[in-house]
C-alpha cells in the first residue's frame, strides 16, 4: 500500500498547532516514515493539490478565503481540523461579540476598509470537516494517536468527559478552591488537564462535551459563591461560536 | 545575460510562520514593479482584548503568535504589571529571563535549522535531509528538544505557557529540575559547536549584499538585554520602553495587511542581528568567539547574517541560562512555595518591552479601576521588519537581474527568510511573484 499523502494548511491562527507537530521532534521523523507530506507551506517549499488528508489549522475570518477551502475539500478525502480556530472557531471569535465596525477601526483606523474581515468561524461552519483535533495548542500525544488511527482506518477515540475527569485523577487541587473561576466542569477531555497541572485554570480550548452538565456547573458556582458575570465571560474565550446567553 | 523582461510571482513565501508573496516585474530592462507584500487574515487583537479583565489578557495575547507565545506571554504581563505598579520578586525576574533564553534557544533552532539550512544545502525542506543528512538532523532535532523541554519546565508547557502570571510565576521549578536542566544544557556544546561548524561550511551560500539601514534593540549597561533594557537604536539615543511610539511610527499601506514602522531612516530592522550590531559587548565569551568565526562584527549590514546572528545567540542563551541557574542553585532562599507577589488591579496605562526571537515586541495597555482593558497596543517585530525587507528587496533586484530566475527567485526568498518573519503575528506574509 502506498502511503497517503498529507497537505497542512493554515487560515486565521497563530500556527502554533503546526509547531505542536514540529515539536515531535524524533517521533516526527517516525511519523514521516509513514505518511507522504505533499504541502506544507511553513515547513517546505515544495507543494502538491493530490492528496488524500488534509489538516487545516486556524479559522476562516473572511469571504474570500471561502474558495481555498471548498477547493481544498474537493482534493482532500480526508479534512481534519488542528486546534480550537479551526474546530471551534476558538479565541478569534472575542471579535465577534464586538461591533465589527468599531473592531476594525480600533485596528486600522480610518483605512479599515481596505482590511477584508467577517465574522470568526471554525471550518465546520464553512465545509464538511471529517474530524477535528482540539485544543490551543493541539496535545502532541493525541495529534500522534488520532494519526495512527486515521491511518488505520479507525475512528479516533475522544473524550466526551469533562476535564474534570482527567484533574482529579492528577490530584491537582481544584482551581474553585484556589478561589479561581475554572471552566474545566464542562470542557471535553482529553488533555490531561494540562493546564491545572501547571497552577492555572481550565480555560475551555477543546470545547464543551457533548451534553454538558450545566447545573453541575451551576451548583459549583454556588458553593463556591462566584460571580456568573466573570464565568461568561471565559466561556466566552472558547466557546465563542456556540455560547448563548442564558 | 540580464533579464529584459522578468516576471515574478511567489504567492506565498514557503518555510516562514505566516502568508507573504513578493512580486517583481521588468519590463524592456526596466523594473516596473518590486513588492513585498503581506496577505495575512487580520485578526484584530488590539480589539479582542478591550473590555476583557487583567487575569486573561497574556492568555489572549499570547495566542498572536504559536512560536513566540512566551515572549508575547512576557510582554503582556510586563504591561499589566507597569500598569498595576508590581514590582515582581528578584528571583521571578531571573527565571523570566531564563524564559526568554528558552524560547530564544527554541526559535532559533526551528529557524536556523529547519527553515534555513534547506536553502544552504540545496533542497526545499528539512525532510530530504532527514534521509541525506540523518546525523546532522538528528543533532539539530536534539537541540530543539531540549530547547521545548526547557520551555516546558520554566513555562509551563512549551507553546501558550500556564506558568506565567501577573506578579510572578503559578509555579517554580524545583531545584533538582533546574540542576537536571542545567546538566542537558552543558551537555549540548557538542551539538551545537557540529552546527555552528555545518553553517560555517555552508556560510558560502549567503548572498554577499548590504544596504545600510537602522537597527533597533533593547539595550542595557548591565546584560545583552532581552528582558529588559532601554529602546536603542545604532542611529540616536536610547529611551524608555514608555516612548516606543517615537520609534516605531507605524503606517498603512495597501499591499499589506501588517503595518510598517520607521525612525531614523526610511526604515530599521530588529532581531537578532539588531540586537549584536547594538549590544554586541555584552555577548557570552562563547557567543563573542562564534561571532569570530563567521567574521560578524558591529555593524553588520547584510541581513542575510541574521540567521548567523541567531546562531551566536544560541550559544548566548545556552552559557548565559547556565550561569543563571548555577545562581539559582547557590541561592540557600531559593522557595518554590513564593512564586508571586499580592496586589490590587488599578486604573492606569502599562508599557511592556521584550527582546523576543524576531525582535523586539511592544505591548501598551489602559486598564480601568476595576482592571479591565479599555484600550490596547501590540507592535509586533515583524512589522518593524516589513519595510526594511522592502527597501532591501529594491536595492537588491537590480544587482541580482543578470542571474537565471530561479536563481533570483531563490535570493528573494531567502532575504524574506532571512529576516525569519512571523506573518501572523504582524498578521501573515510571503510570497514571491515575478510577472512575464
Amino acid at each position: 500500500m502506498s502511503k497517503p499523502r498529507v497537505a497542512i494548511f493554515d487560515f486565521a491562527g497563530c500556527e502554533g498547532d503546526e509547531l505542536q507537530i514540529v515539536n515531535l521532534e524524533e517521533n516526527l521523523l517516525t511519523l514521516l516514515g509513514h505518511i507522504d507530506v505533499v504541502s506544507f507551506r511553513e515547513g517546505m517549499k515544495e507543494h502538491s493539490d493530490d492528496y488524500d488528508i488534509a489538516f487545516i489549522e486556524g479559522s476562516c475570518t473572511r469571504e474570500s478565503d471561502e474558495a481555498r477551502l471548498k477547493e481544498i475539500r474537493k482534493n482532500a478525502k480526508l479534512v481534519v481540523t488542528i486546534g480550537a480556530c479551526a474546530s471551534i472557531g476558538g479565541i478569534n471569535c472575542l471579535k465577534n461579540f464586538r461591533d465589527e465596525t468599531t473592531v476594525r477601526k480600533e485596528v486600522y483606523g480610518d483605512k479599515y476598509e481596505m482590511y477584508e474581515t467577517y465574522p470568526a468561524r471554525p471550518i465546520d461552519a464553512v465545509i464538511k470537516v471529517d474530524f477535528k483535533v482540539h485544543g490551543c495548542p493541539i496535545d502532541r500525544t493525541e495529534f500522534v494517536n488520532i494519526v495512527k488511527s486515521l491511518l488505520a482506518d479507525q475512528k479516533p477515540f475522544v473524550p466526551n468527559y469533562p476535564v474534570c475527569v482527567e484533574c482529579k485523577k492528577n490530584e491537582n487541587v481544584c482551581a474553585f478552591e484556589r478561589g479561581q473561576t475554572c471552566v474545566g466542569p464542562i470542557t471535553r477531555a482529553g488533555c490531561n488537564s494540562c493546564c491545572v497541572n501547571e497552577g492555572a485554570i481550565c480555560w475551555g480550548c477543546r470545547g464543551l462535551v457533548d451534553n454538558p452538565n450545566e447545573n453541575a456547573h451551576k451548583e459549583v458556582l454556588d458553593k463556591y459563591g462566584l460571580n456568573l458575570d466573570e464565568l461568561k465571560n471565559k466561556f466566552k474565550l472558547y466557546f465563542g461560536n456556540t455560547y448563548q446567553e442564558k | 545575460m540580464v533579464n529584459t523582461n522578468l516576471n515574478i510571482d511567489i504567492h506565498h513565501v514557503t518555510r516562514v510562520e505566516g502568508h507573504g508573496n513578493i512580486t517583481v516585474n521588468v519590463k524592456d530592462g526596466k523594473i516596473e514593479k518590486c513588492q513585498w507584500s503581506v496577505v495575512e487574515a487580520p485578526r484584530f487583537f488590539e480589539a479582542m482584548v478591550v473590555g476583557q479583565k487583567w487575569d486573561v489578557l497574556h492568555h489572549i495575547t499570547s495566542r498572536i503568535c504559536g512560536i513566540c507565545s512566551i515572549g508575547h506571554t512576557l510582554t503582556s504581563l510586563k504591561a499589566t504589571e507597569s500598569a498595576f505598579g508590581i514590582k515582581i520578586s528578584p528571583m521571578s525576574s531571573k527565571l523570566r529571563r531564563l524564559a526568554v533564553h528558552a524560547e530564544n534557544l527554541q526559535s532559533h533552532t526551528l529557524h536556523v535549522g529547519y527553515l534555513i539550512l534547506p536553502d544552504l544545502m540545496g533542497v526545499g525542506s528539512v525532510i530530504p535531509l532527514a534521509s541525506s543528512h540523518p546525523a546532522e538532523v538528528n543533532i539539530v532535532v536534539g537541540l530543539h528538544k531540549v530547547a521545548n523541554q526547557m520551555s516546558g519546565l520554566v513555562c509551563g508547557r512549551t507553546t501558550h505557557p500556564q506558568r506565567l502570571i501577573p506578579g510572578g510565576f503559578t509555579k517554580y521549578p524545583t531545584k533538582d529540575e533546574l540542576k537536571a536542566l542545567r546538566d542537558k544544557l552543558d551537555g549540548s556544546w557538542g551539538d551545537i559547536t557540529t552546527v555552528a561548524k555545518l553553517v560555517l561550511s555552508l556560510a558560502g551560500k549567503l548572498p554577499n549584499f548590504t544596504r545600510e539601514t537602522e537597527f533597533i534593540a533593547l539595550t542595557s549597561k548591565d546584560e545583552f538585554a532581552l528582558y529588559d533594557g532601554l529602546i536603542g537604536s545604532t542611529d540616536t539615543e536610547s529611551a524608555p520602553v514608555e516612548r516606543y511610539l517615537e520609534y516605531t511610527n507605524e503606517y498603512l499601506v495597501p499591499e499589506s495587511t501588517a503595518k510598517y514602522a520607521k525612525h531614523a531612516r526610511k526604515s530599521y530592522m530588529v532581531g537578532a542581528l539588531a540586537r549584536i550590531n547594538k549590544n554586541y559587548d555584552r555577548l557570552s565569551p562563547k557567543a563573542k568567539e562564534v561571532a569570530a568565526m563567521f567574521n560578524l562584527k558591529p555593524v553588520c549590514h547584510n541581513p542575510y547574517m541574521n540567521s548567523v546572528a541567531q546562531l551566536v545567540e544560541i550559544v548566548h542563551s545556552t552559557e548565559d541560562s547556565i550561569r543563571i541557574i548555577d545562581e539559582i542553585l547557590a541561592d540557600n532562599s531559593y522557595n518554590i512555595k513564593n512564586t508571586c507577589v499580592e496586589f490590587k488591579p488599578k486604573a492606569g496605562r502599562g508599557f511592556g518591552g521584550v527582546e523576543v526571537p524576531r525582535g523586539i515586541l511592544f505591548h501598551d495597555y489602559t486598564y480601568n479601576e476595576r482592571g479591565f482593558c479599555e484600550k490596547a497596543n501590540c507592535i509586533i517585530p515583524t512589522n518593524q521588519n516589513h519595510a526594511n525587507i522592502q527597501h532591501d528587496m529594491e536595492a537588491l533586484v537590480p544587482q541580482i537581474l543578470d542571474k537565471p530566475k530561479p536563481e533570483i527567485e531563490l535570493t528573494l526568498e531567502m532575504l524574506v527568510r532571512a529576516y525569519d518573519p512571523c506573518i501572523s503575528c504582524s498578521t501573515h506574509m510571503l510570497n514571491v511573484k515575478f510577472k512575464e
